[in-house]
């Protein structure tokens, strides 16, 4: 994928160069996990690669849909393929020295640990409401040590402004409006999804940089 | 008096079970943190909570 011309080195400066030395650094020695890649996750991964962040956990069990091209990451040439495949494909075309490691698996009581223990940021970017409180309980209740930053609220076409980032614990950043649910009958539309995982991105990249509030 | 989601209750010496018992949260879908700290779901029925608790409780909603 990467440009024949483009070494690592060239890249990265091109990334100093933006971010400043000290920025790019610590950009480049996170280890970030998103879960779920969907309208959130694909938008929050695409952010990452091109900030820098040195590694990516890709984690979702489910193929490219048409009915995903909406809002998600991916092109009609990618449906029917593993959404961490296709993310994987598109981000390495972005950032070719992304270091990116995916799990085609759906994440559960059970094997989240497993998943999740080489990262130390974790983005929550599920759909259903019980599974995004099922990994949140279970990220804060066992790893006291890392970061979960959740998306909740970004249904429909409300207001841009009333999505933001609350930091609920030391650990704990939630994104959103939280209150637009798809239950409701609200659809998911590119731009609002967009900046809810632009909230999420964000907030990963300021832990990243040391920088706490939300 | 407990402080929950910023309104002052008198949750004071219920359970954390039972005062979501009275509310319309689905336990299922929520996140709960007592004084900066999560509180892990199989705590809920144990824990009680006593005056000056501050309580959040994230009620998670679809999408993404």
């Amino acid at each position: 994928m990467s440009h024949p011309s483009l070494d690592k080195e060239e890249f990265l400066s091109a990334l100093e160069e933006r971010h400043g030395t000290a920025l790019q650094s610590k950009f480049n020695n996170a280890a970030v996990a998103v879960c779920g890649l969907g309208g959130l996750g694909s938008n929050i991964a695409i952010s990452l690669a091109r900030a820098g962040v040195g590694k990516l956990y890709l984690i979702d069990f489910d193929k490219v849909e048409i009915s995903n091209l909406n809002r998600q990451q991916y092109a009609v040439s990618q449906l029917g393929m593993n959404k961490t495949e296709a993310l994987r494909e598109t981000l390495l075309s972005i950032a070719p020295y992304c270091e990116i490691i995916i799990h085609t698996a759906r994440i559960t009581e059970d094997n989240f640990a497993q998943l999740l223990c080489d990262a130390d940021i974790i983005c929550e970017a599920f759909d259903r409401a019980e599974a995004k409180a099922m990994l949140v309980n279970n990220v804060l209740e066992y790893f006291p040590h890392k970061f979960i930053v959740s998306g909740s609220g970004m249904a429909g076409l409300s207001s841009s402004n009333t999505i933001r980032t609350r930091r609920i614990t030391k650990r704990f950043y939630l994104c959103g409006d939280e209150i637009s649910d798809i239950s409701d009958g609200l659809g998911l539309v590119s731009a609002r999804v967009m900046i809810c995982a632009a909230h999420q991105a964000n907030m990963v990249l300021r832990i990243a940089a040391g920088e706490y509030d939300a | 008096m407990v402080k929950v989601n910023g309104h002052e209750t008198d949750a004071a010496g219920n359970t954390i079970s039972e005062y979501l018992t009275g509310t319309n949260y689905d336990a299922k879908r929520i996140a709960v943190e007592k004084n900066g700290e999560i509180v892990p779901k199989a705590e809920y029925e144990t824990t009680v909570l006593i005056d000056g608790d501050v309580i959040e409780i994230v009620s998670f909603v679809g999408g993404g």
